[in-house]
């Protein structure tokens, strides 16, 4: 009997309890995220305000839902781009080798040698803050880790006995590459983007926490992680519910990654 | 000897292409350094004045082999903002940010190799599943978060320490070191959890292998078999890890930093970010570049010695 893949189970049931939360709170929220109540400031976590309550009145866990809501849809981004640029460079690279593979693979590796957080505050300190300069910065700066991951595939199956057999039968390169060799690939591609996603949700904390990334009115968590350090003394949970869930949503997706590279192994 | 020398050159063309990026990343910008200092609506007349005065006018090249020997002299130009020379800001803030990197390092490794290594041989089992658990929680938890966790602990609660008061090592060293002391932690633990990961499942995937086999049929120990047989294997991998993990180092103490209220290269780096200071978002940049470099040399340098497989 195979044994049960638990770490997928738990790692994808997490990730879409989540989701539900996220997507749904961001249409049925307890209370209005930005409505300011001047008499019920720093309130502590209670019945109406279940994580209580932050400095002009509004309630924390209505505002968790928006800042994570905006940090999904960043890190959804991001990863968008990173994985269909990584993609279509890396598997080309891989697919066709040559010189293309030798040039774009040593410029990735020289570019994969810096963190990429600190990457983007150069970048963005060139083009100005803001959430789309730093989902398409991000983005570009995720491409050569899903190229690598894409290459190694591509370079696996493109000597395997189907994809000789479809060549042979005259399909065209990129019709291999995305209709034969990439649902081939798929799960060891669907474990590089849930790492992907958790590395642009902690990038894009850091970026925002800085006050580079997500300029207001707009909330992220790492914005909002910024703003309640100053309440750490007199109102912890502001602090406490917005970290937790961003550990909550990393946590989960790491498991979800783990979980499939255990199913390929 | 050879291959180090050979190395030592790759390395050096390597920095100069890096220099000649940054050189040039921040020459395509919009508006040069007279603009940035005379305002937008400065004259041309005056505008070309000074920019013949700086040197400006020049052509790229003789710019750029210009900056880069006053660089190596310690000369990393002026703050637009701050009316000092970029090495005297500098100055103070890499030893506070370095020490901090080092610590925290320490920290990650002086966690991370007895727990990888002591709980490496229990592969199944109430243990394994403890510390698989724990890592993977404290993995999740983002450095600058853990920095607000051992705050809110250790100096709201315990009040060990008063937050966002930050101690001078010119002042006081022991109190700096016992400042330190937190923001190090909250950028060790998370890196930590990574390791004992990777240790453990380096030396998992060697268990089963045939060399360990033959060493448990000759009737060696576990713990003999994990130091003379598996851990020379496994090396390679792990200080590989680790030099990725100081380098990430680096990122992770610019957030920090912020969270603890230190005079670090952080601060300074994303004020001259938000100022549009570039001399100083440059020299730092280039600072790091270098830093990253030199520790990828020195890793596949430390990786070849003890493995002569390895084709640099």
């Amino acid at each position: 009997m195979r044994r049960r893949n638990i770490t997928l189970i738990v790692g994808g049931i997490l990730t879409a309890i989540l989701l539900i939360l996220i997507v749904g709170g961001n249409f049925f929220r307890p209370f209005d995220p930005s409505a300011l109540n001047a008499g019920h400031r720093l309130a502590e976590p209670s019945i109406p305000h279940l994580l209580g309550t932050d400095h002009m009145g509004r309630d924390v866990f209505s505002r968790v839902l928006d800042g994570a809501g905006t940090t999904l849809l960043i890190a959804l981004g991001v990863v968008l781009i990173g994985a269909a640029g990584g993609l279509l460079i890396g598997g080309s690279a891989g697919y066709f080798g040559g010189w293309l593979d030798e040039i774009v693979m040593r410029f990735f590796d020289g570019v994969t040698a810096f963190p990429s957080v600190l990457l983007a505050l150069v970048a963005v300190s060139l083009t100005g803050p803001g959430t789309g300069n730093v989902i398409v910065i991000l983005g570009v700066l995720f491409i050569p880790s899903f190229a690598r991951v894409a290459r190694g595939e591509f370079l696996r199956c493109k000597n395997l006995d189907y994809v000789k057999r479809v060549r042979l039968m005259g399909a065209s390169p990129l019709r291999i590459m995305f209709r034969h060799i990439l649902p081939n690939s798929l799960p060891v591609f669907l474990a590089a983007v849930a790492i992907g996603f958790n590395n642009a949700v902690l990038a894009e904390a850091s970026l925002s926490y800085l006050g580079i990334g997500v300029q207001l009115p707009q909330v992220s968590l790492g914005r909002m992680l910024a703003d309640s350090q100053g309440y750490l003394i007199t109102a912890p949970w502001i602090a406490l519910s917005t970290g937790l869930a961003i550990v909550l949503q990393v946590f989960s997706v790491s498991l979800l990654a783990d979980g499939l590279q255990r199913r390929e192994d | 000897m050879k291959l180090i020398m050979r190395k030592l050159f790759t390395l050096i063309v390597t920095l100069f292409i890096v220099s000649i990026l940054a050189f040039l990343a921040f020459q395509v910008i919009p508006g040069d350094a007279a603009v940035a200092q005379l305002g937008v609506d400065a004259t041309p007349e005056s505008l070309a004045a000074l920019r013949a005065e700086m040197g400006l006018d020049r052509p790229l090249p003789v710019r750029y082999a210009d900056w880069l020997g006053q660089f190596l002299f310690g000369d990393m130009g002026k703050s637009h903002v701050h009316d000092r020379s970029v090495t005297e800001l500098l100055g103070d803030r890499l030893i506070i940010t370095g020490s901090l990197m080092g610590l925290s390092f320490l920290f990650t490794v002086g966690i991370a190799l007895p727990v990888g290594l002591f709980t490496a041989n229990r592969q199944r089992g109430s243990i394994h599943w403890a510390v698989t658990a724990a890592s993977q929680v404290i993995m999740a938890v983002p450095p600058l978060f853990l920095g607000l966790v051992l705050t809110f602990l250790f100096a709201v609660v315990f009040r060990l320490f008063a937050p966002g008061v930050f101690v001078s090592h010119h002042d006081n060293l022991l109190g700096y070191l016992g400042y330190m002391l937190f923001p190090a932690l909250a950028i060790a633990l998370p890196k930590s959890a990574m390791t004992v990961r990777l240790i453990r499942s380096s030396v998992g995937s060697e268990l089963g292998k045939d060399y360990v086999q033959t060493a448990v049929s000759r009737g060696r120990g576990s713990s003999a078999i994990l130091r003379r047989h598996i851990l020379p294997n496994i090396a390679v991998p792990v200080i590989t890890f680790l030099t990725l993990t100081l380098i990430m180092t680096i990122t992770d103490a610019i957030v920090v930093e912020q969270v603890f209220s230190i005079p670090g290269l952080g601060r300074l780096l994303i004020s001259a970010i938000e100022n549009r200071d570039y001399p100083v978002v440059q020299a730092i940049v280039v600072i790091i570049a270098a830093f990253v470099m030199v520790l990828h040399f020195l890793s596949d340098i430390l990786c070849r010695a003890i493995d002569r497989r390895i084709v640099l």
